[in-house]
């Protein structure tokens, strides 16, 4: 390979890790009272809300970070981290999109997200998270009409206030985990989504997380409310400039779903990870929890990780109402030095409740991919139901995969099932395909595709042929 | 249709193909035989472009529709849409992929190049059950992942309705007949005879001699330390079961 071609395969592993170049309004670095206090200043927040930032941060101080993920990392120094970085703008907040400073409109149109009106895409209502903030979101008035409340948490906390208070906090408390302590300290924007009684949603909702300023974290917070009836599809994608030091993202996200309602959440996750030497990268430090709080209610998660230096990522579901349903769907790529431990917990609580798993990790390269789930059947959870499949793909002889499942049950009734398999990308199995015709492309594609189908099938269509181009494309570099 | 000259090969800086010509015409079939190590599989791997084999010296020319090609420098994929199709020894197994997914990509990548129509799922799916009536296969193993727990004898009879539906112009049966019980080994071979036509030719690579009963070869070839050391018709692989392999080293020790 020449060094152009190099070059040129590189820019095509990671086409997002791009920076924009803007005036940011960025807080000093470090983590103390003072600054929890100027984020919550910026963003004109009420009192209570401050109240439960510090109370969350006294908590944080008396925690320890994690050390039992099959990860590892140079302790990090919470000190050397900015907590706020926001792109500059008139202290008269711009009401349209398409006020934004034109080159905020253009990295998001870079990322395949046009925002302004005439260009945005149908069908999708999108909010634009860029560093601490969101710079707004699409299709407001449509939405409007259907009574669905979508815009970045910040704004509602001034305009929701009551729904923000009543559920923030309610499925992720304050001290869940360290690094959920550490976000409801700091969280800086997010998207909030409520969706009234009996309302199906118009049109699938989409959070756009866009990492920019270098040495800031990114901490946001999301809080979906389904109410009775109701039906929300929910997107969510994420990218990050390619930079030499790591970066931390410690998101938290909660959803509820009331009595038979449903939120189905889909990710494609694409933060840059490093590079071939694990230089950089993204810490990508999530907690995400669904409750099904009403009876017959159902929260599925479809998540396709192929980001990040370091995943550590559990999307969960609580099925406290009768016969609500749970389910993950996952596909997790590792490639290069990447490590990713991810998987799900299903706790279930009310009687009658169901669970699917299905797990798919593809490691390369020298990466490092772990499942780790748990199932719990509470002794009030009669005739519980769970299925679970973790399926692990190699490429190459230098990765590895985990499996660690948990498994708790106080309820006889239960039934549960666990499935598990690892299979290996040979070289002989390409050329097995490649003599038969296809290119060293379709037979990669070939072979994921028959690896994730049951996940892919999950995502809405748009999603799923994105997620699957990003697979065959990562795995190109490596196996190529 | 298909020129080898002076080949010479290796897998991992050992040599194993010393000087190997060969040259091979439409409508004919050619069986190759030879012990163990003679570098009988080396062969039927370079020959469909594996890249863990060497080529250091020679050349394979392939002639298509008036054209020649160099087959070395081709890659597996276009070498497959060119018409060269190898039945392997060990047939991978494809957990997750359907047979019929990917016979029908590969059917249309081929059909694709060589600007024939391709064919849609349904339609192909027709076509794909009457291929595995040739070898007598249950077609439901067409939905089933490529390979995954098929027998060894499943396997091969899985190669040739590959064969059949690909409908090669130069094919070559890797040791198609080992692992294979007397019922299979007709039915296989059976299969290959109605696959064969004046366009297209085969090459068997074999063990034995039994296979040969079934397929009746216009040229035998004694493949031995990297070269071939004699040719001739049938009756030179009745000889070899005869008198075994020794019996031509020693005849070309006299000479």
């Amino acid at each position: 390979m020449t060094s152009d071609e190099a070059t040129a395969n590189f820019n095509k592993e990671y086409k997002y890790g791009f920076v924009t170049d803007i005036d940011a309004d960025t807080a000093p670095k470090g983590l103390n009272e003072e600054i929890i206090r100027l984020i919550s200043s910026k963003k004109d927040e009420p009192e209570w809300l401050l109240g439960w930032r510090l109370k969350a941060y006294q908590q944080w101080r008396k925690m320890e970070e994690p050390r039992w993920a099959h990860v590892k990392y140079p302790q990090i120094d919470f000190q050397n981290i900015c907590y706020y970085s926001a792109p500059k703008r008139d202290i008269e907040k711009p009401q349209s999109l398409d006020e934004l400073d034109p080159e905020l409109l253009a990295t998001f149109e870079r990322l395949g997200i046009p925002l302004s009106e005439q260009k945005r895409i149908s069908g999708v209502a999108v909010d634009a998270v860029f560093d601490s903030v969101s710079l707004g979101t699409t299709h407001k008035e449509t939405l409007e009409r259907a009574g669905v409340v979508f815009c970045s948490i910040s704004e509602a906390v001034k305009t929701h206030p009551e729904i923000v208070k009543k559920y923030l906090g309610s499925v992720v408390p304050v001290a869940d985990n360290y690094y959920a302590a550490l976000n409801a300290a700091v969280f800086t924007d997010g998207s909030f989504c409520y969706i009234p009684k009996g309302v199906t949603c118009p049109m699938d909702l989409s959070t756009y997380f866009r990492i920019n300023a270098e040495e800031t974290g990114q901490f946001e917070r999301t809080l979906v409310v389904a109410e009775e009836g109701s039906y929300v599809n929910y997107l969510e994608g994420c990218t990050a400039p390619q930079r030499d030091s790591n970066q931390l993202h410690a998101a938290v996200v909660e959803l509820v779903a009331l009595d038979h309602a449903e939120i189905k959440y889909s990710t494609v996750q694409n933060w840059y990870t490093g590079d071939k030497e694990g230089r950089g990268g993204i810490y990508n430090f999530v907690t995400k929890r669904g409750k099904c709080q009403g009876v017959n209610s159902k929260i599925s998660w479809t998540q396709v990780e192929a980001g990040s230096s370091i995943t550590w990522k559990y999307p969960s579901c609580i099925l406290q109402g009768d016969g609500s349903v749970g389910a993950f769907y996952s596909v997790a790529l590792t490639h290069d030095k990447m490590q990713a431990d991810t998987g799900t917990k299903m706790i279930h609580v009310g009687k009658n409740t169901k669970s699917t798993i299905i797990s798919k990790g593809i490691s390369t390269d020298s990466s490092v991919n772990s499942y780790r789930g748990q199932v719990k059947v509470l002794p009030s959870a009669a005739g519980a139901r769970n299925f679970s499949q973790c399926d692990s793909m190699l490429v190459g002889d230098q990765c590895s995969a985990n499996t660690f499942p948990y498994i708790e049950v106080k309820n006889e009734s239960a039934i549960l099932e666990h499935e598990a398999s690892t299979s290996r990308i040979s070289e002989d199995q390409l050329f097995y395909l490649q003599s038969r015709g296809l290119s060293q492309e379709e037979a990669v594609s070939l072979l994921v595709n028959g690896f994730c189908k049951e996940v892919f099938k999950q995502l809405p269509l748009e999603f799923s042929v994105e997620a699957v181009n990003l697979i065959e494309m990562k795995l190109e570099n490596s196996i190529g | 249709m298909l020129k080898i000259k002076n080949l010479h090969a290796s897998v991992n800086e050992v040599e194993v193909l010393k000087g190997l010509s060969l040259s091979v015409n439409p409508g004919e079939v050619h069986a190759i035989m030879g012990p163990n190590g003679s570098g009988k599989s080396t062969l039927s791997k370079i020959l469909a472009g594996h890249p863990g084999y060497e080529v250091t010296e020679g050349s394979i020319e392939y002639e298509v529709n008036f054209n020649q090609k160099n087959l070395l420098e081709m890659e597996p994929d276009e070498r497959a849409k060119e018409g060269v199709f190898l039945a392997f020894q060990y047939p991978i197994e494809v957990p997750g992929v359907t047979n019929l997914n990917f016979l029908h990509t590969a059917f249309n990548s081929i059909c694709k190049h060589q600007g024939v129509a391709e064919m849609e799922e349904a339609e192909f799916e027709k076509f794909a059950k009457e291929k595995c009536k040739i070898v007598d296969m249950n077609p439901d193993y067409l939905l089933r992942a490529v390979n995954e727990g098929f027998s060894g004898g499943e396997k091969k009879r899985n190669e040739i309705v590959q064969m059949a539906v690909l409908n090669p112009r130069l094919s070559i049966l890797d040791e198609t007949d080992s692992g294979l019980d007397i019922d299979s080994l007709k039915i296989v071979a059976d299969g290959v005879n109605k696959l064969k036509s004046a366009n297209s030719a085969v090459i068997l690579i074999t063990h034995y001699q039994r296979l040969l009963d079934y397929i009746q070869p216009d040229f035998v070839h004694v493949l031995q330390g990297g070269v071939i050391v004699k040719s001739g018709d049938k009756s030179l692989a009745k000889a070899l079961e005869e008198k075994g392999y020794e019996w031509i080293a020693e005849a070309g020790a006299e000479t």
